[in-house]
């Protein structure tokens, strides 16, 4: 039975297939489906991880017991998984492990532009990267076979148009694989140095190995038709070279750590002019180059920046564009926005109030960086808020009562309280916020260690954040409703003028979730409103000006009321 | 032969199920698919963009300038955004309805003037107000319905084909009013 599939359920599909039985994943775009539609197949135990870093070692874990496993992450969770990585890369696995990273090329919801495949170079393991659903699945059930017949973890590579495009999968029954025996065996799974010196003679082994397969597996495909040009190319970027040369020779690889030699070697002796097309950096080139072969064009022409399409094809190629027609004059950008009724507006508004400076974190809240709220002076990465503030506090200890940090709940659990602790620990005076909105908000609701349920939902021990910033030593702990303006702002003035480290947990669930429930729609009463545009400083997608005066979209407001309380005229009723 | 269909509008219109709708109508034809979507960050109110493509054999999953065959837009600006993407003697199908973004909200900008004569001038534009429609058939939220509606009268796919997939894409719940929706849209 064929079926459209996102490449992520795709994944899932496989993973089902290919008898997977454990999963530990942290969501972040564009990964995040994948963990989510396995966890729909019973057979697989599927959770969400606190962050990347525990997802990637408990499926370690679990390979080491004999399953195979599995974790997914997006391409910035790979840095902080990465110190497991480099050294499970020596020891091994046990069941297949696979570990899934999605790059997100032209940054469609992420901080950086960074291309995945220089980890798997530099933690020497293998990568695969698939061109569509339906390689999704299949390559998911290959990079398994690989792991286990090599003894070695493998990476596969997506990115958006990956995981976020749906084509055509055949599904197929579940092959259950049987729980491998674990031995003891201290020489292959602890690595201390003397055992790791060892380990690593078998891991260069390996890389050769896998370099003779790279040859002649079928995971690297030659389609030769017309010789006049030909591409090197893999992933996404394959489907723009058939869409804007179906006639021409490629050489499509799927197995993109460790690359083949003599395959591009023989390849570029059959073509006249040789072209590779990749994004983001220049790997495959650089390799092709170094073996000496021409190449006619590459990044020189592709250049470094963004996600490749036909049209960027086509015009590294010279091929003449479809002529297409414009409206003549500028039209206003949409950015994205808070929504509305979101608990983190409220906030904002008040840090923006009060000038503070504010050292960001990663989540649906650094939108408050945008304007109007323009409340955001820096953005990391997950957890680097806290660290920030202190750095900042200890350098210009005179500001301090100016400055906060401004983190989430699921990023505070990811790799929020170690920084805590050290602002305990080295003595600043520096004031935490945690933006509790009692879910993973920007991946689109993912439960966590806060939040009492688990991916399966199942009903677990809900970690309460004020517990935990206690129990670190954290005096001045306080918890404030973000949709009460004045009191939101009380506490925060009274904080931050504190001669010792607090947290403050603004706490409101996410307008969005299902429990929530909305009030009416307000309304502006047009003959009290006298045009001060204080209800604009929200920057609330459902109010605007009309004639001058303020107007609530009715099919947009949630009916939060913190208009309501910005406006002294009462113009603005439920 | 490839056709391309843009689905633009504003992040939370419904742009995702009216593309899966659309996929398994081509599905259900009997054409090689592709959908592209973009999830996250841009999703938050912003100007969001879906690509479905179909044929014998379908390459890349993106739409570029000047290849939509069609583009099915949930708001009058997104329409003119996209209206580069559109092919020389291609379709828009827009949904009337105006939606202030941030920078028209905080004044940095206006909202352009006149844009449905504008787009008018430039391409075959079938403008009308989807969002009255799909308050009619229930719901606001039933816009992208009444969409899909006022496509499947453009193309050569049977009406049972198209309401044979949404039985199938939609919630039981909703069904009857995205029936409603559909024809609405249709008949509109």
């Amino acid at each position: 039975m064929k079926q459209l599939m996102l490449g992520n359920q795709a994944v899932a599909r496989g993973l089902y297939e290919a008898g997977c039985r454990f999963v530990s994943s942290y969501p972040g775009t564009p990964s995040t489906e994948i963990t989510e539609e396995v966890a729909k197949y019973e057979e697989v135990y599927a959770e969400w991880a606190p962050n990347e870093k525990v997802a990637m070692e408990s499926a370690l874990g679990a390979s080491f017991a004999g399953a195979r496993s599995f974790c997914a992450m997006k391409h910035v969770g790979l840095n902080v998984a990465a110190d497991p990585l480099y050294t499970a890369a020596y020891t091994g696995v046990n069941g297949g492990m696979v570990i899934a990273v999605a790059d997100d090329p032209g940054m469609h919801s992420s901080q950086n532009e960074q291309d995945s495949r220089h980890h798997a170079i530099a933690s020497k393991v293998p990568m695969l990267e698939p061109s569509d659903s339906a390689e999704c699945k299949e390559f998911i059930i290959r990079a398994f076979n690989l792991s286990e017949k090599f003894d070695t973890p493998v990476i596969f590579r997506t990115y958006t148009r990956i995981a976020h495009s749906q084509s055509m999968v055949e599904l197929c029954d579940r092959e259950e694989k049987p729980l491998k025996d674990y031995e003891k065996n201290p020489q292959k799974y602890s690595m201390s140095p003397a055992n790791a010196i060892r380990r690593h003679v078998f891991v260069e082994e390996r890389m050769a190995k896998l370099a003779e397969i790279a040859e002649t597996c079928p995971l690297n495909r030659v389609e030769m038709d017309d010789t006049s040009i030909g591409f090197i190319t893999s992933g996404t970027c394959y489907q723009y070279v058939k869409e804007v040369f179906p006639h021409a020779s490629v050489l499509k690889l799927g197995l993109v750590n460790p690359l083949p030699k003599q395959l591009f070697i023989d390849f570029a002796a059959k073509v006249d002019k040789l072209y590779v097309i990749e994004e983001m950096d220049p790997i495959i080139e650089q390799h092709v180059r170094a073996l000496g072969i021409h190449v006619d064009g590459g990044k020189d022409l592709t250049g470094l920046l963004g996600e490749m399409s036909q049209a960027k094809l086509r015009a590294a190629m010279g091929v003449k564009q479809p002529e297409s027609d414009s409206i003549e004059e500028p039209l206003p950008v949409r950015p994205p926005v808070l929504c509305p009724g979101c608990p983190h507006r409220g906030l904002f508004y008040t840090l923006s109030k009060l000038k503070l400076t504010v050292c960001g974190d990663i989540g649906c809240y650094t939108l408050g960086g945008a304007a109007p709220l323009n409340a955001m002076d820096t953005t990391i990465c997950m957890g680097a808020s806290i660290g920030a503030l202190h750095g900042f506090n200890k350098i210009r200890p005179d500001g301090a009562n100016k400055r906060v940090a401004v983190i989430g709940d699921s990023t505070f659990m990811h790799s929020g309280m170690t920084g805590l602790a050290n602002i305990v620990y080295n003595k600043s005076i520096s004031t935490v916020l945690i933006l509790d909105n009692s879910i993973t908000g920007m991946t689109g609701h993912q439960q966590n260690p806060t939040t009492g349920l688990t991916l399966k939902e199942e009903p677990t021990y809900a970690i309460r954040m004020e517990d935990v910033a206690k129990a670190l030593g954290i005096k001045r702990v306080s918890i404030v409703d973000p949709a009460d303006l004045a009191a939101l702002e009380k506490t925060i003035r009274e904080e931050i003028e504190a001669d010792e480290p607090s947290v403050v947990i603004v706490r409101r669930p996410c307008a969005l979730l299902k429990c929530v429930k909305h009030k009416p729609p307000f309304k502006v009463e047009t003959d009290k409103c006298k045009s001060c545009k204080m209800c604009m400083k929200l920057g609330c997608p459902a109010i605007k000006i009309e004639n001058g005066k303020a107007s609530i979209d009715t099919t947009l407001c949630v009916g939060c009321g913190l208009c309501q309380q910005m406006c002294k005229f009462d113009a603005i009723q439920e | 032969m490839t056709k391309s269909i843009m689905i633009v509008g504003v992040g939370g219109q419904g742009s995702l199920l009216a593309s899966r709708l659309l996929g398994n109508v081509l599905l259900s034809c009997g054409y090689d698919v592709k959908l592209s979507e973009v999830h996250g960050m841009s999703q938050r109110g912003g100007s969001v963009v879906t690509y479905v493509k179909y044929g014998d054999k379908v390459s890349s999953p993106l739409v570029d300038k000047g290849e939509a065959d069609y583009i099915l837009s949930f708001e009058l600006l997104e329409a003119a955004r996209w209206l580069p993407y559109l092919k020389k003697g291609g379709k828009i199908v827009v949904n009337a309805q105006r939606i202030f973004p941030m920078p028209v909200i905080t004044g940095a900008m206006t909202y352009p003037e006149d844009l449905e004569k504008k787009l008018q001038e430039k391409a075959e534009v079938t403008a009308f107000d989807a969002l009255a429609l799909a308050e009619q058939a229930g719901s606001p939220k039933a816009v992208n319905i009444v969409l899909m509606g006022k496509l499947s009268t453009m193309t050569d796919i049977p009406e049972d084909v198209w309401t044979a997939a949404l039985e199938k894409t939609v919630p039981a719940k909703f069904l009857e009013l995205n029936r409603k929706a559909f024809q609405l849209g249709r008949e509109g």
